[in-house]
């Protein structure tokens, strides 16, 4: 069942689209991913789906109920831990979270309940009477995580959860995310611009460019679109024609291309191939030097589909253009 | 209306107020200035055609001057929530925008109306005299809704502008006027006609009008005139203030 469905979302700032025509739809209980570069209009669709923008176009329904006539009910079925910073500081962490609960209309003794048992699940139950001023990034990150999580939300977006962290917090907020996930069977909509967070992370993932959704698709099929794994074998440079002409005309090669003492086949399911192309080769007395296979990541995807890197689409505009130029040619 | 939403954002001002000790001491520097210079200094030279002395006539001018002065600059509040990002997370919540509009007020109301505590106290001490009658806890009330009027005020004016510069510029646009054009400092008789309808337009002559009768036993008006035009008053800030609240950017 559809949790969230969005149909033909769209938002204008002045002349700018920043969204663009959006549909999609989530299912109960997936981890669904929004990935683009920053701008994108990521953020936006969040705003939109969580109430606090209004659409200029197109609608979406948000645990069944209408963004724009029933803005009430979504906000009590949705959680949300926002891009930037959302706490207030000159309280506790343990008060950030007391009135967290007491907005959501929590009664007290659910509600002590419920944050001990989030604090402990974030690991901040010593720090939870220290003014939040005096928290590091990665602390208050994970304070606000835990503030999202006190009333049971159907649907917790998160907007870009681990931007600015270290790696190592990081890892561990990522898996708090999939934890929870696992656990609660809550519906998780993230936006991220690290391609390994979405790729860690999410069941589905959407590619949003220049606020349009470019490509959707689960992160192994969307690499699979691609042609699959490119198994690539050296070999010596003067047996590169009679290489070529082997693997040329076989079925499961979908594209071949040699340059000096390598050669890249690219195939579905490149492990059982490889057995195939060492046995093919000794047949015909070729010799090979070393096999390494290569899976494509999904920032090969999102070149694919956009002609550019996620960080390269940040850059200004004059290098953008010429690595997306480069980036054409290469393909 | 969602109780609850009003209650943590009193607790959430109470709270905040009871750590700032430092702001606490510099919200009640000026009032004491204007005690000490224009109340004792000045009032020494100052004889009233109204009768009394000029300091006791100024210090419910200058409980109305410190309400109205913190009471905008609570509005700032607004602003600094869109800058730590916690409006956000206010506004997501399934409360509705009035609730939240009338927790502010609650909240900053219950710290500017303590502070005027403190300056009567003050005030009491240097020589100030409260008419003995029941008739003075009304001035509670006075301070309440002098409160609510210019609270509201603030929050219009935290909603519609983002910049910390620009809502200082803009401020003291209000209180300035609202200050020196109402009967504050000065009774509204001692000027000219056409300036002395200026003053009755503006909320704050009424509600200082109502300390005094409150305070002394003497005003202007009858009491139940100046209370009337501060609920007026205080209802129609009230409402300009959960509109524009309503609309305000999350930033």
């Amino acid at each position: 069942m559809a949790i969230i469905d969005v149909d033909r979302l769209s938002k204008s700032f002045d002349k700018l689209k920043a969204v663009d025509g959006v549909s999609f739809k989530v299912n109960e209980g997936e981890v669904f991913g929004l990935l683009g570069p920053n701008g994108a209009g990521k953020t936006t669709t969040i705003k939109m789906l969580t109430t606090l923008l209004p659409q200029t176009s197109g609608n979406a329904k948000v645990a069944g109920y209408d963004i724009r006539k029933q803005q009430n009910e979504i906000r009590k079925n949705i959680g949300i831990i926002f891009q930037d910073p959302s706490l207030d500081e000159d309280l506790t962490g343990r008060e950030n979270l007391e009135f967290h609960a007491i907005l959501y209309n929590i009664g007290r003794e659910r509600r002590d309940a419920k944050i001990a048992e989030v604090l402990k699940l974030v690991e901040l139950e010593d720090k939870a009477d220290t003014l939040v001023r005096f928290y590091s990034g990665g602390m208050k990150r994970r304070l606000e995580i835990g503030r999202g999580l006190i009333h049971e939300p159907k649907v917790l977006f998160l907007d870009e959860p681990t931007v600015g962290l270290d790696p190592q917090t990081r890892r561990h907020i990522w898996d708090y995310i999939r934890r929870l996930n696992e656990t609660s069977g809550t519906t998780l909509i993230l936006t991220t611009h690290y391609i390994e967070e979405a790729d860690y992370l999410c069941g589905r993932v959407a590619f949003v460019d220049h606020g349009k959704i470019v490509a959707l698709d689960t992160p192994s099929a969307l690499k699979n679109k691609l042609g699959g794994d490119v198994v690539s074998i050296q070999i010596n440079a003067e047996d590169r024609k009679k290489f070529s002409q082997l693997f040329k005309g076989l079925k499961w090669v979908k594209r071949l291309s040699a340059h000096e003492d390598f050669i890249d086949i690219n195939v579905e399911e490149g492990e059982r191939r490889i057995p195939e192309v060492m046995v093919l080769a000794s047949k015909h007395g070729l010799k090979i030097l070393s096999v390494s296979l290569h899976k494509p990541s999904l920032e090969d995807v999102f070149i694919h589909y956009t002609g550019k890197t996620i960080r390269e689409e940040e850059g200004n505009s004059f290098v953008q253009h010429m690595r997306a130029m480069r980036n054409r040619r290469n393909r | 209306m969602d109780t609850n939403a009003i209650y943590v954002m009193w607790l959430r001002d109470m709270k905040r107020f009871l750590r700032a000790k430092s702001r606490i001491i510099g919200m009640l520097m000026m009032p004491l200035f204007f005690l000490l210079g224009l109340g004792l200094g000045l009032g020494g030279l100052i004889h009233l055609s109204t009768g009394g002395t000029y300091f006791n006539f100024i210090v419910p001018g200058i409980v109305g001057m410190s309400l109205l002065f913190t009471s905008i600059f609570t509005g700032s509040a607004v602003l600094w929530d869109r800058q730590f990002g916690f409006l956000k997370e206010i506004l997501v919540t399934p409360n509705s925008r009035a609730s939240i509009v009338i927790g502010r007020i609650a909240g900053g109301g219950t710290t500017v109306v303590m502070q005027s505590f403190i300056v009567i106290a003050i005030s009491m001490l240097i020589g100030f005299q409260i008419n003995p009658s029941p008739i003075a806890l009304l001035a509670v009330v006075f301070m309440i809704l002098i409160a609510t009027t210019f609270i509201s005020l603030g929050l219009t004016l935290g909603s519609m502008i983002s910049d910390f510069q620009g809502f200082q510029l803009v401020t003291s646009f209000f209180t300035m006027p609202l200050f020196f054009l109402s009967n504050s400092l000065f009774p509204a008789s001692s000027l000219p006609s056409y300036v002395q309808d200026i003053l009755f337009l503006n909320p704050l002559t009424y509600g200082v009008d109502g300390l005094r009768i409150a305070l002394l036993g003497t005003g202007t008006f009858p009491i139940w005139v100046d209370l009337i035009a501060m609920l007026i008053s205080s209802a129609i800030m009230i409402s300009i203030a959960v509109y524009a609240f309503n609309r305000t950017d999350v930033g």
